[in-house]
């Protein structure tokens, strides 16, 4: 086939959108979405990396700290949620052997995510809305400086993500407990138990053990779901409480900000907030790397009744840690920081080190393996995190925390390690895994460029959140910009690596496209005939 | 007091190690992964051992920077804490005002910086001629933010915000701003 009948028709014409479920078209959806979305984080970061070197003379001040705001907004809730939900409503009716519960309420949780991304990016792009993602109070309602007809779009695309999780929540637990028609009385009660970890806690105090209803990805998900529940209904919340400002200024009315204590809020929102970067990300990766390591090995779980009972301790630990963000805030109570900043935060590193080595114990168990896609992206991910964790763990201490908060070392080291090394690369690894799958057997268009993306962003993310450490341990701020190019060698280091990332994404990209084809990708957005309660076409 | 660069460098000391043990521990693991093996999984005392060697260093960071980085024991109990001089700030408008043109402390002198927002979240950094953070809090509104220092070195000093509180926040430098002298 020439390149040209390959770009339309996908490698050798092997995918056919037309014999997929319903299922798997919502799930590629997803994938699609959420790696366009990932496209534009990639983008925004260059262009605030490029700036961090030189002030582009057409971009204002405003307009950064509006892509700033945007930047990680993009890329948690437009490709992270959407590539893990879409993921995940796919498994786990796939490892409960039965139907997705509503597969209307999967399609809206695609649409929300989708919508609310292009909402609230716009509101940013257009009106230069820029309270940064942290929402310190009283800045979103500071209209002195912002617009509040901006804000209050911007707070709706964000409201619709949120709406969109929240969905994705009850599909899973009603897809976990519900009893589908025609079936036999399903014990939801017991399975919601098995879910959540309260069979395990049981277990411990019986001589007789109950047994686990529920695969162990199946829990690591409800788990990470009730996080997202969470941390849902505090964005909305405070959304809420925003808006009320919003609508009050729009409508003639300015009311006081003192009104809200900036503290309490700031511990109230950084609760909430933080339930995604200490909570269910971790558990969501921790059920990942689980899943990948039996899928590839073909062996049951090391120390699985450890790993499950790991992951219910994650969730409550993900409960108490928000107050290593506010190891610098004076007046938060020292007994908070360091109970809740520092020692209950260092259990995050005995964690995800138990999950770290449970799955590169279970990899072992089934050697010599071949290194296929999944693995090496799974191996890079289980690094991202190796270097990420410990590097948030430093940071999470009253004493380092003196000289490291708001510096570069926050963001690169810990934040862009762990989430583009240590998350993405697990994604990554998840899409290769599941694509054969996912698509009824197309073939992947080029190994040559799955090798060039997995070194390329190996590379590119750990050397940008290398370069981006030294400079915030050389002081260099984050939520800031250098005039005078302060720190430009490591900024220019890092705009390089950065430049890796983006050639590693665009061989992705190009890698998926000419293996479906563009008619195969639009395909994916067509109706499909077949029954929505089947995953797959044939037997699953 | 130790200076803030000496704990900063032994930090970079420590992670850029575990770093590099950390690549060549999972690149080691990735080649044997693809060579047959014995046919034995790894042993529960080795994963035992790891755990209690995570639960000792999970704890055992916070014990020792405890012990050993100096501002730490006085920052937590900063209210009993007699100070040589205290210098009141207020932050406003995208602005610090200073009481004196020129904050001039003496070096080893125990100095408490308490600074006031009057309307939104900044932060309150000092930082070295080589743009080198000396220190730095957050200065929230409606609350008491104070931070105590001792010098260590003399010189001039630059406050900056290390909190974003709008596209103005970046331009919050004050060059020079704190001199630092000798204290004999």
């Amino acid at each position: 086939m020439s390149i040209m009948q390959t770009l339309l028709n996908g490698e050798q014409g092997l995918f056919k959108p037309k014999t997929l479920t319903p299922m798997q078209k919502l799930t590629l959806r997803f994938v699609v979405v959420g790696l366009v979305y990932f496209g534009f984080a990639l983008v925004e970061g260059m262009i605030m990396r490029i700036y961090e070197v030189q002030p582009i003379p057409f971009i204002k001040s405003n307009q950064f700290f509006a892509i700033m705001t945007a930047h990680p907004l993009v890329g948690i809730f437009g490709s992270s949620y959407s590539i893990v939900f879409g993921a995940f409503l796919f498994l786990v009716p796939f490892l409960m052997k039965k139907p997705l519960w509503s597969f209307k309420l999967a399609s809206w949780t695609f649409w929300l995510l989708t919508v609310g991304t292009i909402v609230f990016w716009g509101a940013g792009f257009v009106s230069h809305y820029a309270p940064l993602y942290t929402l310190y109070w009283p800045l979103p309602a500071d209209f002195s400086q912002f617009s509040a007809l901006g804000g209050a779009f911007f707070i709706l695309g964000i409201a619709l993500a949120m709406l969109g999780a929240a969905f994705f929540v009850i599909n899973i637990f009603k897809t976990i407990t519900y009893t589908p028609k025609g079936w036999e009385k399903q014990p939801a009660g017991a399975l919601l138990a098995s879910a959540l970890g309260w069979t395990g806690i049981r277990n411990i105090f019986r001589k007789k053990k109950e047994e686990h209803l529920v695969p162990l990805p199946v829990a690591a998900v409800a788990r990470g779901s009730v996080d997202v529940a969470l941390n849902s209904a505090t964005i909305l919340f405070t959304g809420v409480l925003i808006l009320v400002y919003m609508v009050a200024e729009l409508s003639g009315t300015s009311l006081k900000h003192s009104a809200i204590d900036a503290l309490l809020y700031k511990n109230w929102f950084w609760w909430g907030l933080d339930l995604v970067a200490d909570g269910l990300v971790l558990i969501f990766v921790a059920g990942t790397w689980y899943l990948l390591a039996t899928m590839i090995s073909g062996k049951a779980l090391f120390m699985q009744n450890i790993a499950r009972a790991a992951l219910l301790v994650e969730l409550v630990v993900s409960w108490t840690v928000w107050s290593h963000h506010l190891l610098s805030d004076q007046a938060q109570p020292a007994l908070l920081k360091v109970v809740s900043g520092e020692m209950v935060t260092a259990f995050e590193l005995i964690t995800q080190g138990l999950a770290f080595f449970i799955t590169l114990a279970t990899l072992w168990s089934a050697r010599p393996l071949k290194m296929s896609n999944e693995l090496k992206f799974l191996l890079g991910g289980l690094l991202g995190f190796a270097l990420g964790v410990p590097a948030g763990i430093i940071q999470a201490d009253v004493g380092l925390n003196r000289i490291l908060h708001n510096t570069q070392w926050v963001v690169g080291p810990h934040v862009h390690v762990a989430v583009l090394v240590g998350l993405t690369m697990t994604l990554h690894a998840a899409i290769y895994i599941l694509f054969p799958i996912l698509t009824n057997g197309a073939k992947l268009y080029s190994q040559k460029l799955a090798n060039i993306q997995f070194w390329a962003h190996l590379l590119g993310g750990i050397g940008m959140g290398a370069f981006m450490g030294m400079a915030g341990l050389k002081g260099m701020l984050r939520r800031t910009i250098y005039y005078n190019g302060e720190f430009n060698v490591y900024m220019i280091l890092a705009a390089l690596c950065g430049g890796l990332l983006l050639l590693a994404f665009l061989c992705f990209f190009i890698n998926i496209v000419m293996s479906v084809g563009l008619k195969g990708l639009l395909g994916i957005f067509g109706r499909s005939s077949l029954d929505k309660d089947r995953l797959l076409p044939t037997g699953e | 007091m130790v200076d803030s660069t000496v704990v900063l460098w032994g930090q970079t000391l420590a992670y850029t190690l575990y770093a590099i043990v950390m690549i060549l521990v999972v690149g080691w693991v990735a080649w044997k992964l693809t060579k047959p093996g014995k046919g034995g999984g790894v042993k529960p005392a080795l994963f035992f051992t790891f755990v209690a060697f995570l639960t000792v260093l999970g704890v055992s960071l916070h014990l020792i920077t405890l012990k050993t980085i100096p501002w730490v024991e006085p920052d937590l109990h900063r209210a009993s804490v007699q100070v040589d001089k205290t210098f009141e700030i207020r932050v406003g408008n995208h602005e610090f005002q200073l009481p004196e043109a020129r904050l001039v402390v003496k070096v080893g002198e125990k100095v408490r910086f308490d600074v006031a927002s009057d309307d939104l979240t900044y932060g309150f950094g000092v930082f070295r001629p080589d743009h080198s953070m000396v220190f730095q809090m957050q200065v929230v509104p409606g609350h008491k933010n104070d931070v105590i220092w001792q010098f260590t070195k003399p010189g001039l000093y630059t406050i900056r915000s290390t909190e974003y509180s709008g596209p103005k926040g970046a331009r919050m430098i004050l060059e020079d701003a704190i001199e630092v002298v000798d204290g004999n």
